[in-house]
């Protein structure tokens, strides 16, 4: 169809110009290019729209005095539903956990990822490849067939409904991620300077503080942000792990919320989901924007 | 991709921070000082759960009450339980199902198909297009449940625009409960392998592709002869990391379809999620981890011997 000449020109004249603009040889077989890209933007905007609508619901509904469940546009644009859920008990103090949670997995986690890697990415020992292997299987083990015997031995170790116990096991499960894509960084920083050092008599973890880690510190808010966000999207965990209502992160408080007023307050409950989501989707941003290309989380988990 | 080990430090045993006298055993031993946190975390957190597991389904442990402290040991009782719960092959087929359907066949070629349309496709109309693909994928998990929880509600997005031309949908979430979370899931999780394979696709040499054009392959000959052989180690990586993923959902059914109606779309993670916490069968559930657990075990062993080379 795009290869038609545009409908309204006055006279149909032969010699004009559009025939030589056209391709020279138009395939017979396959739809020539033009063809090809109208069609693939075609359907590319189809797909947008698919996943457009979900997603704008929860952007429109955050804005509607009388949301419903189905989008459209609002009567009238009010941030009552903003008003009505940023309240302490209700936002602030979720989302504050939420932040610690985050922040001291990540914490946590990256210190625990550089030490180990150091070694890893350094030195030649029989004990990297085996390690790096339980590292690698430990990236794929599902958390969530793990979360029912993990409750029984927080009941055991008495770590249940505590937030740093619950901050530990997010670390843990984070870290072989975050080994390896440290290891990954930390490989890319040239040893030689290091050899100087070490030859003036420097310690291991003093080239590992002066030297390696401030030629690495893109990758380690890459994989601090990494971890963050997934910590901070992580619903799971803290629902099976955090019983007192005060220490729930926003994921479960939120999934409580949807349980108590879901069914009626749908504008407060999209406008609070917003509040919560923000926070990730601005982190990744930066995260892209650090490692070049929004393709970045994906080139990291590849390897 | 730079994951080959980096070279030791040049010079031999010699070369490196600690002095040359010490003997080379106390020397590794010393070199491994730093990643005792890291493994102390993960036996702690990782392993012990893991073997907890196995232990655990041997069992009768329970929520609360007198089991719950002192669980007494069933043997095999849990999975002989386990093969004559009719709910049990039922979650088996239902979680084969969602993986197969959202990830092996939907995410993985939805991602594929947006990926090689986005090379064609005009520079707004791709940007705005992945940017929605991704948002969706980080967006928090149980805020994408909400979306995709509206949007296939009986009054939600769906059956709105089916009103809008005159269709009265069906209840989405309580008559076709699988159908609801497979698409929810296939919406939330394309931006992975879309993204895994714009990557891979870039980097498939454009001379083997205008090679082929010049002898007269067409689009689908090019895809089918060139560019899937050139990829096909992203592919399988791809499909490993997927169903991985997939296996392990549970935020999104739970918010969606809380596994029902009655348990329709309960797959292993809900199956035991509810046995452990809602039926208080701790050792039960935990049977059913530890099946989860081995299934995600064997794809991961396929998934690292794929992935060997990097690592040696």
């Amino acid at each position: 169809m795009a290869q038609t000449v545009p409908a309204p020109s006055p006279v149909p004249d032969v010699a004009a110009a559009p025939p030589a603009r056209r391709r020279p040889t138009p395939s017979v077989a396959a739809p020539g290019p033009r063809a090809a890209r109208v069609l693939s933007n075609a359907v590319l905007v189809v797909v947008g729209v698919c996943f457009l609508l979900p997603l704008g619901w929860i952007v429109l509904a955050s804005l509607d005095a009388s949301a419903t469940l189905a989008v459209r546009l609002p009567d009238e644009f009010t941030l009552a539903n903003y008003t009505a859920v940023m309240t302490p008990e209700q936002t602030w103090v979720p989302l504050a956990n939420s932040f610690l949670l985050s922040a001291g997995t990540g914490l946590i986690t990256v210190v625990a990822s550089v030490l180990a890697a150091y070694p890893l990415s350094r030195y030649r020992m029989r004990f990297n490849k085996p390690f790096l292997y339980a590292v690698l299987f430990g990236t794929c083990l599902p958390i969530t067939a793990m979360m029912v015997p993990v409750y029984s031995l927080f009941v055991r170790l008495n770590l249940l409904d505590s937030l740093p116990g619950t901050t530990f096991f997010m670390a843990a499960t984070s870290l072989p991620m975050a080994i390896w894509m440290t290891k990954n960084f930390m490989d890319s920083v040239p040893i030689s300077l290091e050899e100087a050092a070490w030859t003036d008599g420097a310690s291991a973890m003093t080239t590992l503080r002066t030297i390696v880690l401030p030629l690495m510190r893109p990758g380690i808010a890459v994989v601090f942000i990494f971890v963050f966000i997934q910590a901070w999207g992580n619903f799971f965990v803290p629902f099976v792990l955090l019983l007192t209502p005060e220490k729930q992160p926003a994921a479960v408080s939120i999934f409580a919320f949807f349980g108590q007023y879901g069914s009626v307050a749908y504008g407060q409950l999209a406008a609070y989901s917003m509040l919560y989501a923000l926070p990730a989707v601005a982190l990744y941003v930066l995260v892209s924007r650090l490692s070049g290309g929004s393709f970045a989380l994906a080139g990291a988990v590849k390897g | 991709m730079t994951t080959t080990l980096a070279p030791a430090p040049a010079g031999g045993p010699g070369a490196g921070p600690s002095p040359a006298r010490r003997t080379p055993v106390r020397r590794t031993a010393g070199r491994l000082v730093p990643m005792l946190p890291a493994v102390v975390l993960l036996a702690l957190f990782m392993l012990g759960p893991v073997v907890w597991s196995f232990y655990g389904s041997f069992t009768n442990a329970a929520l609360t009450g007198p089991n719950a402290l002192a669980p007494e040991w069933v043997g095999l009782d849990n999975y002989v339980a386990l093969l004559s719960d009719p709910d049990f092959p039922k979650a088996l087929w239902l979680t084969v199902l969602f993986v197969i359907a959202s990830a092996v066949i939907g995410q993985n070629v939805a991602g594929l198909g947006l990926a090689m349309l986005m090379r064609s496709a005009r520079g707004p109309v791709r940007s705005v297009v992945s940017t929605l693909v991704v948002t969706a994928w980080v967006l928090p998990e149980i805020v994408a449940a909400f979306a995709a929880y509206a949007f296939f509600h009986a009054e939600g997005t769906l059956n709105s625009l089916l009103a809008g031309v005159g269709i009265t949908g069906p209840d989405w979430l309580f008559q076709y409960p699988m159908l609801a979370v497979i698409l929810a899931n296939i919406w939330r999780g394309t931006a992975f392998s879309m993204m895994v394979y714009s990557a891979a696709i870039a980097e498939v040499p454009p001379e083997i592709t205008e090679a082929a054009t010049v002898d007269g392959a067409n689009a689908v000959q090019r895809l089918v002869w060139v560019t899937l052989p050139t990829i096909r180690r992203s592919i399988s990586t791809n499909l490993m990391l997927t169903t991985l993923q997939t296996l392990s959902v549970f935020t999104l059914i739970y918010v969606m379809t809380g596994g029902g109606p009655g348990t329709d779309s309960s797959t292993l993670p809900i199956l035991a999620y509810q046995e452990a916490f809602k039926f208080a069968q701790v050792g039960y559930g935990t049977a059913i981890a530890t099946v989860m657990l081995v299934i995600g075990a064997v794809f991961s062993v396929v998934y690292i011997r794929s992935l060997k080379p990097e690592v040696d």
